[in-house]
Order: C-alpha cells, then sequence, then structure tokens
C-alpha cells in the first residue's frame, strides 16, 4: 500500500482524490454508495450570496462521451447552507470544500467571509469559471485583472485554504493561472465545463434553455490534460486536475501531468462509487510500479 | 430509503409489441431491496457508441418471492435501443430504488383511479400490485395509439378493472384517456397518472375541476438521478426541484400547470 496522502497549501487530504462541485451533491446524496471518508474530499454545489433558482429547463443536453449542462448556479444561498446544510454535512469525516461563486468581488468576499466561520469547511474553491451565468462567474475568470479583482478581494476575507477554479475557455490559462497566483490564490483546480451547444433537428432550436451549455465527460479530458500539464509547469502553487476523468487511468495521467490532486465530476453520474475505485486504483498503479508515495509521480511526465 | 448499484442478472426479454420490451432481471447476489411503485432505476447503457448517460426507467413491477424486477421499455432513442440487446443472462446494472412514488391509499375501500398513456402504464402495474396485496381493487384507464401497443393488459387485469383507449378505436373507446366515458360516470377519491406530458396536465386539470387528489409522475431528462446534479428540474410552487429527488411522482398542487 503507497502512500496516497497528499498537502494542498496545507489542506490535508488522505488521498488525491476529490469529487467536483455540482457533480456529488453536497455529498450526502451519495452516502449509499460512498465511504466519503475514504476519499480526499468533497467539493460540494456552488454557493452564491443570494439565493439563485438557476436557469429554465432544460439543462442538459447528452452527446458523444459528455454532457452539456446549464444549471446555471442554482442554489438556496450561503445563509441557508450554514444553517441548514452546514449542520448535516460538519461531522463528514473528509475535507468538506465549498464551492463559492458571485456577481461581484464583493459578493465573492461577503460569501468566503461567511464560509470562513465555520470551522469543517477547511477550504473554498472559487468558481471564476461557470459559463451559465449572466454576470459574473466566468467573466471574471476570462481575463486576467478580473479574475485578480476577485481573488484580493477574496483573500482578505478569507484565512482558510483558497483554491481558484479556472476557465478553459481562454486564450491563455496560464496567464489566468498565474494572475490568481500573485493574488493570493493557495491552489488552482482545472478545467471548469468547455462551451458548448446542441441543436435539436426536429424541432430547428437550440437544445439548452440559454442555447449554450457546459461540455463535461470523457470527451474533454485531453483538452483539460494539456492545460493542467502547461499550468503545472507555470506556476508554483499546487494545481488540482479535473476534467473527463474516469478512471484511475485517467487520474494517474492528471498526476503525472503535474496535478497534486484531482477531482471526479461527470463520472459520478455513471458510476456513483467511481470516486472511491480511482483512489484504490492509483494505489494499485503506485504498487505495480514501485512508488512508494502518490507524491512520487506528481508532475514527472516531461 | 437506501439506493444501491446492482449488477442484475437478465432472465427474460419479451417483446409485448413492436416498439415494447419486457426485461425481467434478478439479482444474483442476494434479495431485491424494497422499492415502491413510481420510483425509478437509472439503467446502465453498455452497448451504444452515442449515448452517455444512464436512462431512467419506471420500475414496472417487483417480485420479492421470486427474486424478480420487470422493466416495461419503449424504443425511444439509442439508449432504449440498445437496451433490446439484452439476452437472458445479460449483465443489467441498475441503480434502485430512487425518487418517490405514489402515495398510497390509506384504506383498501379507497376507489383509486390509475391512469397511464403510452409507456407510462409501466409503474401502475406495480401500484396495481400493491393495492391488490392490501386487498384493494384499483381501476385502470390506459391510452395508446392503436391496440398493437396496448400492452400486458391481463397482468393489469389480475389487479383490477380495465378499461381502454386507441386514439385509432382499434381497441376500447376511441380517442384518448381523457374522454373515457368512465370519468363521467364514476367518481374516485383519487387519482394516479403517468405518460405523455400533454395527457398528464389535461387529467391533471379534470382532477382540479372535480377537486379529487391527483398525483402525475414526470420524466423531465436526467443526468444523475440523484439529486445532485440540478438537471432534471420542475418549476413548482417550491421553485425548482429536481424531478429525480423530490419526484418522479407530485401531488398536482405542487406544480405550476
Amino acid at each position: 500500500m503507497a502512500d496516497l496522502q497528499v498537502n494542498i497549501s496545507g489542506l490535508k487530504l488522505v488521498n488525491p482524490v476529490l469529487t467536483a462541485s455540482g457533480t456529488f451533491g453536497y455529498g450526502i446524496e451519495y452516502k449509499d454508495f460512498v465511504d466519503l471518508s475514504l476519499l480526499g474530499g468533497v467539493i460540494v454545489k456552488g454557493t452564491t450570496l443570494h439565493p439563485r433558482e438557476g436557469n429554465p429547463y432544460p439543462r442538459m443536453a447528452e452527446t458523444a462521451q459528455g454532457m452539456l449542462n446549464c444549471v446555471g448556479l442554482q442554489n438556496k444561498g450561503v445563509d441557508y447552507f450554514c444553517k441548514h446544510i452546514y449542520p448535516q454535512i460538519k461531522d463528514i469525516q473528509t475535507n468538506m470544500i465549498v464551492n463559492v461563486s458571485g456577481n461581484s468581488p464583493e459578493d465573492y468576499a461577503e460569501c468566503a467571509a461567511r464560509i470562513n466561520e465555520l470551522d469543517c469547511i477547511p477550504a473554498i474553491e472559487l468558481n471564476i469559471s461557470c459559463p451559465n451565468v449572466k454576470h459574473g462567474g466566468m467573466a471574471f475568470g476570462t481575463t486576467t485583472d478580473g479574475a485578480a479583482s476577485v481573488v484580493k478581494a477574496v483573500r482578505e476575507a478569507y484565512r482558510k485554504t483558497l483554491i481558484v477554479k479556472l476557465s478553459p475557455n481562454v486564450t491563455s490559462i496560464t496567464d489566468i493561472a498565474l494572475a490568481v497566483q500573485d493574488a493570493g490564490a493557495d491552489a488552482v483546480s482545472l478545467i471548469n465545463t468547455l462551451m458548448g451547444m446542441a441543436i435539436d433537428i426536429e424541432k430547428r432550436r437550440r437544445v439548452l434553455s440559454i442555447g449554450t451549455g457546459g461540455l463535461s465527460g470523457p470527451c474533454i479530458k485531453p483538452v483539460a490534460l494539456r492545460m493542467v500539464y502547461q499550468v503545472a509547469k507555470a506556476v508554483r502553487i499546487p494545481v488540482i486536475g479535473l476534467g473527463g476523468i474516469s478512471n484511475a487511468k485517467d487520474a494517474v495521467e492528471f498526476l503525472l501531468a503535474g496535478a497534486s490532486a484531482i477531482e471526479i465530476g461527470t463520472a459520478n453520474f455513471l458510476d456513483p462509487a467511481i470516486s472511491i475505485k480511482v483512489a484504490k486504483g492509483i494505489n494499485e498503479y503506485l504498487d505495480r510500479h514501485g512508488f512508494s508515495s502518490v507524491k512520487d509521480i506528481i508532475g514527472i511526465c516531461e | 430509503m437506501r439506493k444501491y448499484i446492482l449488477d442484475l442478472q437478465v432472465t427474460s426479454v419479451e417483446h409485448p409489441s413492436e416498439r415494447y420490451l419486457l426485461l425481467v432481471a434478478t439479482n444474483p447476489d442476494g434479495p431485491l431491496p424494497e422499492m415502491c411503485p413510481g420510483q425509478f432505476a437509472q439503467l446502465r447503457i453498455d452497448e451504444s457508441k452515442d449515448t452517455f448517460l444512464r436512462r431512467p426507467i419506471s420500475i414496472h413491477y417487483v417480485d420479492y418471492a421470486k427474486n424478480e424486477v420487470g422493466f416495461l421499455v419503449q424504443k425511444v432513442g439509442e439508449g432504449t435501443v440498445s437496451l433490446w440487446k439484452k439476452q437472458p443472462g445479460s449483465v443489467l446494472n441498475a441503480i434502485l430504488p430512487l425518487g418517490r412514488g405514489f402515495s398510497m391509499p390509506v384504506s383498501a375501500e379507497q376507489k383509486v383511479l390509475l391512469v397511464g398513456g403510452g409507456v407510462g402504464i409501466a409503474p401502475l402495474l406495480f401500484m396495481g400490485m400493491e393495492m391488490k396485496r392490501m386487498g384493494g381493487h384499483p381501476t385502470f384507464l390506459l391510452g395508446a395509439r392503436s391496440k398493437s401497443d396496448l400492452v400486458r393488459l391481463e397482468a393489469y387485469r389480475a389487479c383490477g378493472d380495465v378499461y381502454v383507449t386507441t386514439e385509432d378505436g382499434s381497441e376500447g373507446e376511441k380517442g384518448f384517456v381523457t374522454q373515457h366515458s368512465l370519468l363521467q360516470r364514476e367518481k374516485f377519491d383519487s387519482i394516479a397518472v403517468c405518460g405523455p406530458k400533454p395527457m398528464m396536465m389535461a387529467m391533471a386539470s379534470y382532477a382540479k375541476r372535480i377537486n379529487t387528489l391527483c398525483e402525475v409522475s414526470l420524466e423531465n431528462m436526467m443526468a444523475c438521478g440523484l439529486g445532485a446534479c440540478l438537471c432534471c428540474v420542475e418549476d413548482t410552487v417550491d421553485g425548482n426541484v429536481c424531478v429525480c429527488k423530490e419526484g418522479p411522482v407530485f401531488n398536482i398542487e405542487r406544480l405550476k400547470w
């Protein structure tokens, strides 16, 4: 049994496997399938300062080896989260990480400040890359100045581990990564979904209610892997890799590319127990190749 | 209710009509978990290049004594068509039981009408079997395009009275279920409906008019089936809620129809 522990700027994970925001609910939806304490962490769904109804139905379109979604950050707001959700998840024996989104740097900072008060939430993942909301979200994540302004505001309000989730819908993701690093991010996670579209040829109109959506699933993995590789080479903070990871082989590819941890997203929909299987598979890989620690393979791919 | 991921084993494959498939499966690893009428399973699609997600299929019936669960599947797209390739002995990977089902009547004496259209008849058999087991006697009103699409009627007749409509008049009364003469002459304590949305909306407005409790089963497009992804939402009086978790069965009072 290899040592699977990793450390993301002070955040200790029992193994490098996290579940991605928006694909795993608050963890409790999956407790019949997964012993959550065997995961590195759970990143709960996007939380905003004020409640959001999200976009109208239809919000999903199936694609070849993937899916599009335009959920649009539906959530009941940070107050509801603190009062009603937090008590249900605070005793789960893993890192419960909250994904935070907003419309302005002030919104992000206030939401983060509220979560900073919660003892059992050791980190947040800042979502500056949601493609499905009109204001904020990806608007911040596509310019270095926008990204830096949000991260700076949140850094002042939030003292624990700050992970910033990056959008792939940019010209240079490494420039954005460097900007958020300089603004005080402890780690970056990438990639969020790729903007896409589907058309219903019988109805001759776009399938999703807002026309476009974020593409996820195995089809985006090569793009995600390339970006993780590039960013990991460019930054000095840890990189968390995600994008189409469906099995242990995929996860190992991301680790070799430079990710210190990985997130499982859409694959949870196909097999709700996949996250645990990936953690086991990483261990098997390490044993098979004689590595005593997962840290020995992070970023070793030339 | 606890949910399970099971590698079921297909025991029989029948085609009650050209467009329908009856998949019967058993759990080789132990007894089947407890399930309720109106709940569904997320079936893994193994042999399709063009689909990605599981397919939510309602539970047609469960026979715990025989360790047997049935799924009535209509040919819709690539996903359901790939289920046609299953043979006795095939693995059918299922996540179940999911969602909230129909409310069971408080007593066996209650007069319950179960209205199904197309493949929407599927969960009503399970409902009827449970009611019969409780000593009740449900009334089914089942609609289809034509006689050849009216499937498994003998199974429904074994649980209660069955009335049918067909759009072409090839069996029962001609027209839609909402036009059946039964609705003019009989009163029911509650109505459970599953079928195409326009039919469910018509039944819902009928139930509102006569002030009768009515539940409908929605089939919004789903991804996770567990209430995690928020893709399958219905706009209700409580805002957007997940059909897979809070439904698929809803009291019509909760819907904005």
